[in-house]
């Protein structure tokens, strides 16, 4: 059992009544409680996926949030927390509530919104921030575009601060990505693809940090994808701002090369970046100035993905991929220990989104993850429960599974098959 | 596939004494070398094409035009050969209208290549005539096609091949019947 | 070495001696256009779809008189008019194409990789016309074939390339062509027009063409469009002209047996004056003659072609050691 909220790993029972975490020990009298024998595998508070984008309203045909919330569980997720860039966006309470019902009426992974910060996304003027937030959502972005307008920014940040919750970020000066479909860099100049510079991100996460200084409000930086990036958020930290952030696994492990074929499954914002800048997030994997891996699960249809790399959209799926890579080409490569990998899936996403959730202590709801760090398996798409299938993983040998999932104390998944099996697509 | 050689047919003494005789009976036939074009059908007929050439010109003090034909352009079984061979250069003197050409090949057999031979020739313009002079004729047409001037018939069976070397490829001149080996 | 690709999609991909056995073919093809009939039977009986979705009046021509001379059908189709207007998706489009069991498409597309992902989907070859600024294999080729024509040979030759390199697909595969023959490849142009990390291509870059002048034996000029001053990548057509157009002035400094080349259309005037285009060291009719002869060639070894050693090998059937000539024909 491994809660790094607690600071514990150690082998332990765990018992779990009414929902939630009754008592930790170390041979607890099981009575006639159901036991799962969790030998070999690690214990851990359910995992949280702080960054997905489930297309429910409007684009229900690539994902719902009842499949998506089912994606999470089959990928080891016990919540995520959902991006607003749906049609329509998903702000003020109506929208919060329209989240929070569906996932509900699911009964799978915890849904928690993130609410829009502008009005359906425009970049003008504030959305109901408030009234979003008090109706449960987690935090606010205007996610898939950038704030551009510096002002609006400053704006959000300061108004958020009555309610304690994190603007998170979609870094991006769109007059230096503009008409760029991957990183500009040696690959992009090969292909004569259009590239989107790494200073297109740095530009703009540089002006949030700065605006949180003058705001003395809370940021939370998403998918961050370059080292300079990092760098401005180390800096940030170091000196004393409230400044979080997240890395998606492909960044972690991919670079633009792998674009070198025009596999569509390898376009996405922001872009897979140089070699340089993928040991420098794996760096900060190592030294803790990442705060959170997040999947930035974004489905599409195959149809849309199935085309000409310029007209494809944005976006690969991860909710089922992200604990097998990170697992393998992290943990297994020495990279992280499994406590501080836990920490970037669960203790520090919850904190972050302000969840009394990412950890074991007595008293917390009972979400909890069982992971094989040793289970191999293939990745194989046609064995996803999400309804796309967008993934640039197709065929990864991986070692590392979560096969055990409960949520609220109800058993979703058990030994690497869901409860509720779903419509499989 | 294994080749094993049965008989020389030819030495090269006796190449160049064919040759000299086909050039004899090409000059007898068309009374001169007057309106003559001689072309070599690649690889081989190019070089033998040329001797004659030289031989004409040896007798008769006239320089023949010559050419080289590549035919790979309009073979017959070029589906049927499953990768195409390479095309050589063509390099035909200007104007074969109201001439006559002599075709020049070192091995004629089902008659295929100077099908080919000819339907391009009509690409070029009308001849006059279009003969046909062969070093070895080795029978098996496949085609009504004959030739008009011969250096040595030799007839063989169908699992027989006819080697002929020539000094400008080869390094010598040479005619062997070989057969294949089971 | 024989060309035994399905698909003819870009020269980065392609070995020196592929590119060779391309130009020794086409080395071949040229005579044709001069012959009284100017056709070959080689392709009777194939259909050859020019599927372009950019507008292009000369590579067009150029391929279609290059497939016509080898006695193949040719179809036409200006996408832009086709039903990829209608939404039909260019998977869709090129599907439809080959349901008329067609026997090989050439395609020209905006976007880089369209060929390869069309390769990917037909079982046909595909042939690259030109995808964004991606390849333009066929433009390069015969280049190259230009330039051995003319000069001998390309090994060791110094080769500059003057214009908008970052949108150019011309720029980009004869970068790959002329270096994989043995020259030397410098690139000119504006700052702004020159693509991130080029030099890793093991290209030099210059900003003034008075530096490549004196130092090359080729000059390819590159068109430059009017839809580049919209984005500001440099001020005025003026000033761009004054900078690195090729004028007689700047002539004076180059190399006495220099070869000035360009891919057309020219803009007179902007990239290179008239008196240099119709001067005697412009091989830029040449080009286009070439490029008749390289198509073919391309056409032909797509089609199926092999390189002489192997096919006269297999009319032997001998080993490489054997002699003497079997004429089964």
């Amino acid at each position: 059992m491994i809660d790094p909220a607690q600071d514990l790993d150690q082998t332990c029972d765990v018992l779990i009544e009414g929902g939630a975490v009754r008592e930790l020990g170390t041979s607890i009298e099981a009575g006639d409680a159901e036991v799962i024998d969790a030998k070999g595998l690690v214990v851990c508070p359910g995992l949280v996926d702080m960054h997905v984008h489930l297309r429910e309203p409007g684009r229900e045909d690539e994902e719902t949030i009842e499949s998506g919330a089912r994606a999470a569980i089959h990928g080891g997720f016990t919540s995520v927390a959902a991006m607003p860039n749906t049609e329509p966006t998903i702000e003020g309470e109506e929208g919060v509530k329209f989240v929070l019902g569906k996932a509900a009426e699911a009964g799978l992974a915890r849904v928690f919104p993130v609410a829009a910060i502008s009005k359906r996304q425009k970049g003008e003027t504030l959305s109901e921030i408030g009234s979003a937030i008090r109706a449960g959502a987690v935090g606010i972005s205007d996610d898939g575009y950038p704030v551009a307008q510096s002002g609006l920014m400053r704006r959000a940040l300061e108004y958020v601060k009555m309610f304690d919750r994190p603007v998170m970020a979609h870094c991006e000066d769109t007059g230096l990505s503009a008409g760029g479909v991957m990183n500009e860099g040696r690959t992009s100049t090969v292909l004569g693809l259009r590239g989107i510079p790494g200073a297109s991100e740095d530009v703009e996460v540089i002006r949030d940090i700065i605006l949180t200084r003058l705001t003395g409000s809370r940021l939370h930086v998403c998918h961050v994808s370059t080292a300079a990036s990092l760098g401005f958020i180390e800096q940030a930290k170091t000196s004393g701002l409230n400044v979080t952030c997240e890395v998606t696994p492909h960044h972690l492990t991919l670079d633009d090369e792998a674009v070198a074929t025009f596999d569509t499954n390898t376009k996405m914002k922001p872009p897979l970046r140089r070699k340089h800048d993928v040991s420098a997030l794996r760096k900060g994997i190592e030294t803790g100035v990442v705060d959170a891996i997040a999947s930035d699960h974004a489905p599409h249809s195959p149809e849309e993905k199935d085309q000409e790399f310029d007209l494809a959209p944005f976006g690969i799926i991860g909710l089922e991929t992200t604990v097998g890579i990170v697992m393998t080409r992290l943990y297994h490569e020495g990279a992280v220990t499994l406590s501080n990998l836990i920490r970037l899936l669960s203790t520090n996403p919850a904190r972050i989104l302000g969840l009394p959730l990412g950890s074991l202590k007595p008293g917390s709801p009972a979400d909890v993850t069982l992971l094989d760090p040793d289970s191999e398996w293939e990745v194989d798409p046609r064995d996803f429960v999400s309804k796309s299938r967008n993934t640039p993983f197709s065929g990864w040998s991986v070692k590392g599974k979560a096969i055990t999932v409960i949520v609220e104390g109800r058993v979703l998944m058990r030994d690497g098959e869901l409860k509720t099996p779903g419509v499989r697509p | 596939m294994n080749m094993r050689e049965k008989a020389q047919i030819m030495d090269s003494e006796e190449v160049a004494r064919g040759l000299i005789r086909i050039a004899h009976q090409i000059l007898e036939r068309n009374r001169g070398a007057r309106d003559v074009i001689l072309v070599g059908i690649r690889r081989r007929g190019a070089p033998l094409a040329r001797r004659v050439a030289e031989i004409i010109e040896e007798i008769e003090g006239t320089q023949v035009p010559v050419g080289i034909l590549d035919i790979t352009l309009y073979r017959d079984d070029l589906q049927l050969v499953a990768k195409q061979p390479v095309v050589g250069k063509t390099d035909m003197p200007a104007g074969v209208d109201g001439k006559v050409v002599v075709l020049v090949d070192d091995v004629l057999f089902t008659g295929r290549t100077v099908r080919a031979a000819m339907d391009e020739i009509m690409d070029f313009g009308r001849p006059k005539a279009i003969q046909l002079a062969v070093l070895i004729d080795r029978g098996h047409r496949e085609l009504p096609i004959r030739a008009d001037y011969v250096g040595k018939n030799v007839p063989t069976s169908a699992r027989e091949v006819i080697s002929v070397m020539v000094k400008e490829e080869d390094g010598e001149d040479k005619v062997t019947v070989e057969e294949m080996m089971e | 070495m024989k060309f035994t690709r399905k698909d003819l999609l870009g020269l980065e991909e392609m070995s020196r001696e592929e590119i060779e056995s391309i130009l020794d073919t086409a080395d071949s093809f040229v005579e044709i256009s001069e012959r009284p009939i100017k056709k070959v039977p080689v392709l009777r009986g194939l259909t050859v779809v020019n599927l372009f979705f950019e507008p292009s009046t000369r590579t067009r021509i150029s391929f279609e008189l290059a497939e016509k001379r080898l006695s193949a059908d040719t179809v036409n189709i200006a996408a832009s008019s086709s039903s990829a207007v209608k939404g039909e998706t260019l998977k869709d489009t090129a599907k439809n194409i080959e349901a008329m069991s067609i026997d090989m498409l050439v395609v020209r597309h905006r976007c880089p990789g369209a060929a390869r992902y069309l390769a990917g989907v037909l079982d046909c070859p595909v042939l690259n016309a030109g995808d964004g600024a991606h390849e333009h294999p066929t433009q390069a080729l015969l280049d190259l074939f230009t330039v051995r024509k003319r000069r001998g040979g390309i090994d060791g030759l110094n080769v500059a390339i003057v214009g908008d390199i970052l949108h150019s697909r011309v720029a980009r595969s004869n970068i790959w062509g002329f270096q994989k023959m043995g020259a030397e490849v410098a690139l000119c142009g504006p700052p702004t027009l020159m693509p991130q990390e080029i030099e890793s291509t093991g290209v030099r870059v210059h900003y003034y063409v008075e530096d490549v002048i004196p130092w090359a034996d080729v000059i390819m000029l590159l068109r430059i469009q009017n839809e580049r001053l919209e984005e500001s990548y440099f001020p005025t057509i003026r000033e761009y002209s004054e900078l690195f157009g090729l004028d007689s002035e700047k002539m004076k400094k180059a190399k006495p047996d220099v070869t000035i080349m360009h891919p057309g259309p020219l803009n007179r005037g902007v990239e290179i004056t008239p008196e240099v285009a119709d001067g005697p060291y412009s091989v830029i009719l040449q080009q286009v003659k070439y490029g008749l002869a390289v198509r073919m060639a391309a056409l032909y070894l797509l089609s199926g072609g092999q390189l002489e050693s192997e096919a006269a090998d297999q009319e032997r059937k001998v080993d490489r050691s054997g002699t003497g000539s079997r004429s089964n024909l």
